[in-house]
């Protein structure tokens, strides 16, 4: 009997080469050889789903939203609307009055910087963050430490790249206005114990923003489970849009704050006397937003629980494991952060090879890894490194992208051997 | 595109060992050059007569491009004078950019950085320790204007 094409057989679990089908630029090739993508934690791909998604919004309903009485604003409005419920849905809040449609996680970050964290914080006050933050989560701090003259205190980590945790709990007291953790390291990958943090910052009178943009993608998020004040992410790493994002409040936070931009959308009346804001969520939402951007946003998160969070999860860490042990076995390889816990990000140095000579030649061989120090230079410096050559999983890589990314490590070995 | 046009022999030999590597102290001048899109860091110190390098090394960390043009670098202008040194770096930049340039003989080794610019985002690793002996050279010309 003729052996059975694998493709044939039914999926026990996660068919991550029929998923492959639904990201029409993986077929692609780069240099000549079929484009091998491990840099989703820079940015993922989009399904043809979230592509269809925009230009149906694009070619049958696009106009301002909020606006007008004729159809199509009233469509763009019930499309805008709508993935604010989808988003809603996805992270468990309570009401869509808790879901501001943002540019991505910087600019959530930025908003409760500036919105909450400006307009009450006094010298004295202190804003608690961990040592493997994104610059996202560190930069916009410093900022109001210097607006407000509060202090910025640093958790540190340890060589697995895990937030010292005793030193975390040290650092809380009665001055810690505001604990500010990624929930996911992107130079790393290390997964934070996010809903012990945030309980133990309670338990001093802080509030805590969580950082969830490498998180959203590989697990399931739920806000009101996690007991979070704030939590922001980005669309892009979620197989959605660029450009578009979520800060996610809790409502009587977000009703206390003063309004961050002025515009049209966010007021309820003007004058030259006085105007009135208008009512959450769109107080934070001066100006047209990206409408098709959260369009797209609600058909990833569509994608996404089409596939299932928890058998995407499932199959990076099978991918995870299988590279981390691959590396492992390649002379003068080093994995940057090896903490137990961590998502599907390898980061790793190679003797005698700079990081930046590493993504050119991998690049070469068409796989796309990131180089760099990651938006997280004091990571790069904890560990004493310029910079990491960084391969991360999304949920249509497959075991032959990790055979491919060992082929061209080889090949950077023969380079430079 | 052949990988080996980009990491010549010669490349890779100056990578391995860098010449001139270490810090001049005392130093006529010396200026740092980063490049923080990928944390390329080295510094140029000179000794200088008059116009004229008499001795020039650098250190710092980078990737094989910039570390091999940085050490190339430094024994094609030592003994040159800050005009020659203007020239070179005309004719390196035009190297490195433009795609219709002919290395001549004058540049000697330097010529194996030719291979630079099928890779865009590499120029900047091979131009670094150019822009910081210009930075180093300018001080020096400050510091010799006060005298």
């Amino acid at each position: 009997m003729a052996a059975i094409p694998s493709r044939l057989i039914p999926a026990a679990s996660f068919d991550a080469e029929r998923v492959r089908g639904d990201f029409p630029i993986l077929e692609r090739h780069v240099n000549g050889r079929p484009l091998v993508y491990l840099d989703s934690a820079a940015s993922s791909q989009r399904p043809r789903a979230v592509l269809r998604a925009i230009e149906d919004y694009e070619t049958q309903s696009h106009a301002n939203v909020h606006r007008g009485v004729h159809a199509l604003s009233q469509a763009a409005t019930e499309a805008f609307e709508g993935s604010r419920e989808r988003v809603r849905a996805f992270i468990g809040a309570k009401s869509t009055r808790e879901i501001i449609f943002v540019r991505g996680t910087t600019e959530g970050v930025n908003l409760v910087a500036q919105s909450y964290a400006r307009p009450r914080f006094k010298p004295g006050d202190e804003i608690l963050i961990t040592g493997l933050e994104h610059h996202a989560n560190i930069v916009p701090w410093q900022m109001v430490c210097e607006q407000t003259g509060c202090t910025l205190k640093v958790a540190p980590i340890d060589r697995h790249g895990e937030v010292v945790m005793e030193e975390f709990l040290r650092l809380l007291s009665a001055r810690t206005q505001l604990v500010a953790i990624a929930h996911v390291s992107n130079a790393l990958g290390t997964v934070l114990p996010v809903k012990r943090m945030i309980d133990a910052a309670h338990a001093h009178g802080a509030v805590v923003l969580v950082d969830g943009a490498q998180a959203v993608p590989h697990t399931r998020v739920d806000v009101r489970a996690l007991g979070c004040d704030f939590y922001t992410f980005s669309a892009h790493k979620l197989y959605g849009p660029t450009g578009i994002g979520v800060l996610y409040g809790r409502e009587e936070l977000l009703k206390a704050m003063p309004p961050w931009q002025g515009g049209g959308d966010m007021i309820l009346t003007v004058s030259f006397e006085k105007t009135t804001y208008n009512d959450l969520p769109w107080k934070f939402e001066a100006g047209t937003p990206n409408i098709s951007g959260a369009v797209g946003l609600a058909a990833a998160m569509d994608y996404v629980e089409s596939l299932g969070i928890e058998a995407i999860a499932a199959h990076e860490q099978g991918l995870l494991q299988v590279a981390t042990s691959e590396l492992q076995q390649i002379p003068g390889i080093h994995i940057v952060g090896t903490s137990a816990h961590k998502a599907a990000v390898l980061s790793f140095t190679m003797d005698g090879v700079h990081p930046h000579d590493l993504g050119t030649i991998l690049d070469h061989e068409g796989v796309a890894v990131r180089t760099g120090h990651h938006c997280a230079m004091p990571v790069m410096t904890f560990f004493g490194i310029p910079a990491t050559a960084r391969a991360s999983f999304g949920c249509y890589n497959t075991e032959k992208d990790v055979e491919a990314l060992v082929a061209a490590l080889s090949k950077a070995r023969e380079v430079f051997r | 595109m052949d990988l080996k046009e980009l990491y010549r022999d010669v490349i890779l030999d100056h990578n391995r060992n860098p010449r001139n590597f270490g810090r001049l102290d005392p130093s006529d001048a010396h200026a740092d050059g980063h490049n923080p899109l990928c944390g390329d860091r080295l510094t140029v110190s000179l000794r200088m007569s008059g116009d004229r390098i008499d001795d020039v090394r650098f250190d710092g960390s980078g990737c094989a491009i910039s570390t091999a043009s940085a050490s190339l670098m430094t024994e094609a202008v030592k003994g040159k004078d800050k005009a020659a040194v203007g020239q070179l770096f005309e004719k390196i930049h035009a190297l490195l950019t433009r795609q219709d340039a002919v290395p001549d003989s004058s540049l000697g080794k330097l010529a194996a950085l030719s291979g630079v610019r099928e890779y865009p985002a590499r120029v900047k690793c091979a131009s670094l320790c150019w822009h910081t002996l210009n930075a180093a050279l300018d001080k020096g010309a400050a510091t010799v204007s006060t005298e």
